[in-house]
């Protein structure tokens, strides 16, 4: 019976699972129409074909944004060539203040790979909506400075643009680095 | 001075008359400050006034997710109920004033948990979500099934409805077969406390928080067994009819629920790491200490939801009373009777 059982299990799970958290299914596929920081309309055609990175954050945001594209950074520097079949969009909550410009001199400190976007409140929050992800903009202080609280998630969809997995500020370059490895072979 | 009433006069709200007075005490004092004073008058002014705040504040009762299926049956609900409450009046015998109450209060419940701003905080906070489902799994239920609407209810449906659509779908034998199923006190009392327990299962809870399909499930699965639950526990005997279910069973049913969801909350509320990821992978609503919302959240599953078992005791106990009180009454008016006809014999 217990052998009947691992049979069984091995059946279903001919693959191994991947590292990061595996949300095939859960989430609908990639889509969206922003600009990108050189003020062209992109879409998710744009990168199909590719294996792409989701992320949201701002260009002012003092800890989490830049660890986590730093990681990212990190994971694709170890591909190697393979990484020009990634793409890792940037999406701003705080477009006020993420400009075209500043926005393209951030994505450009870590790489061809990252791609800045940002668009009006509606486009934000039809993306935002539909990957069900929260953002907030606090008070301003004296200074006028305000933070934005937003999600830690980086959501990697495939090349036909499937959402395939989540990835957090925690998960560490190399695990990445192996899971998008074999998404690109896939 | 003069300037400063000519304003408040002509603005007859009391914020005017309070910036009316810190404007006079400003000049009486000679303070540099009025102007600063009448800037955050004229600052809140326009903020009150303003179409886009006026806007925002009703966004908060609009749909975050909009479905047409929740808003028709809470709206269908809603005009049969009062059309029989009409046709009950006719006859005479409305319903007390109380149990429309609980019935309005029950359904606007629902509906304000699921088609609200409040949809959106519970997707976005631990603690609002354990909220969310408070209302669904336990008071909207706990209200609708208070107010014994089913009379109300049919009387309210047109006859065409209540021949052709209602009855036959109720009386179906696969129907009542699932019922009397679903009614049978263990599995009512698995489904009720195995149903908290599957859904804040990590891994099942991050799941059903990206995924739409299984988010509304989980809902939908709430407010109905919620419903199933406590008209088992709620409803007097003579309602239930053939799935009448003993009083000291349900005081038994209800004190292992609330043990149950006890033990659960106060794991919840006293892990010391963060078991539910998904809300800070997708942000949360607002800035709140994740641990801070998850023990929000413990102490919500741990202590309304288990005095909710303590009501549903005090209502069984007032049936017990009530039907004591009958039986008394029965056995006096029989023993009367006997007397009587002795006595005539």
């Amino acid at each position: 019976m217990f052998l009947v059982l691992l049979v069984l299990a091995a059946c279903t799970r001919s693959e191994p699972p991947f590292h990061l958290q595996d949300i095939t299914g859960l989430m609908p596929r990639l889509q969206f129409a922003l600009t990108d920081a050189n003020g062209r309309a992109v879409s998710a055609d744009t990168f199909r074909g590719r294996v792409v990175l989701l992320y949201f954050g701002y260009t002012q945001c003092p800890d989490a944004c830049p660890t986590t594209l730093a990681m990212l950074q990190q994971a694709l520097r170890s591909l190697g060539r393979r990484a020009d079949d990634v793409r890792v969009l940037f999406v701003s909550v705080d477009p006020q203040r993420d400009t075209a410009a500043v926005l393209r001199r951030y994505v450009g400190y870590f790489g061809q790979q990252f791609v800045g976007l940002r668009g009006d409140d509606s486009a934000l929050q039809s993306l935002t909506r539909r990957y069900r992800v929260a953002y907030h903009r606090e008070k301003p202080d004296a200074d006028g400075y305000y933070a934005v609280d937003h999600s830690s998630a980086v959501f990697v969809f495939d090349r036909t643009g499937r959402a395939r997995l989540l990835a957090g500020s925690t998960s560490g370059a190399a695990t990445i680095a192996a899971d998008l490895q074999r998404l690109l072979a896939s | 001075m003069r300037e400063a009433w000519v304003i408040g006069l002509h603005s007859r709200d009391s914020r005017g008359a309070i910036h009316l007075i810190r404007d006079i005490v400003y000049r009486k004092h000679g303070r540099g400050c009025t102007t600063q004073a009448s800037y955050a008058h004229e600052r809140s002014a326009s903020v009150l006034c303003s179409p886009r705040l006026m806007l925002s504040s009703l966004e908060y009762l609009l749909p975050w997710d909009f479905s047409p299926t929740v808003l028709l049956i809470c709206s269908l609900s809603a005009v049969l109920y009062v059309r029989g409450v009409g046709v009950l009046k006719k006859a005479g015998t409305p319903p007390a004033a109380w149990r429309s109450i609980c019935f309005f209060l029950g359904l606007g419940f629902d509906y304000a948990a699921l088609q609200t701003y409040v949809d959106y905080l519970s997707q976005h906070m631990f603690w609002v979500h354990r909220l969310q489902h408070l209302v669904l799994h336990h008071i909207a239920p706990a209200l609708l099934v208070a107010s014994a609407p089913s009379v109300a209810l049919r009387y309210g449906t047109p006859l065409w409805l209540r021949d052709r659509v209602v009855d036959p779908l109720t009386q179906q034998r696969a129907m009542r077969a699932l019922l009397r199923f679903a009614q049978n006190p263990l599995v009512a009392l698995l489904l009720f406390v195995g149903l908290i327990y599957y859904w804040l299962t990590p891994l099942v809870h991050f799941a059903a928080m990206l995924d739409v399909h299984r988010y509304l499930l989980m809902n939908w699965g709430m407010a109905v067994d919620g419903i199933l639950f406590w008209w088992l526990m709620l409803a007097s005997r003579d309602r239930q009819r053939q799935l009448a279910l003993g009083y000291g069973t349900r005081v038994l049913l209800l004190c292992i629920a609330a043990l149950l969801q006890i033990l659960l909350g106060a794991y919840i509320a006293l892990h010391r790491s963060v078991l539910f990821e998904v809300y800070g992978a997708c942000g949360r609503a607002w800035a709140l200490s994740p641990l801070v919302d998850q023990q929000l959240g413990g102490l919500i599953t741990w202590i309304p939801a288990a005095m909710m078992s303590g009501v549903g005791i005090i209502v069984v106990l007032y049936h017990v009373m009530q039907e004591s009180r009958g039986l008394q009454r029965g056995s006096v008016a029989l023993a009367v009777g006997q007397s009587r006809s002795l006595s005539r014999g």
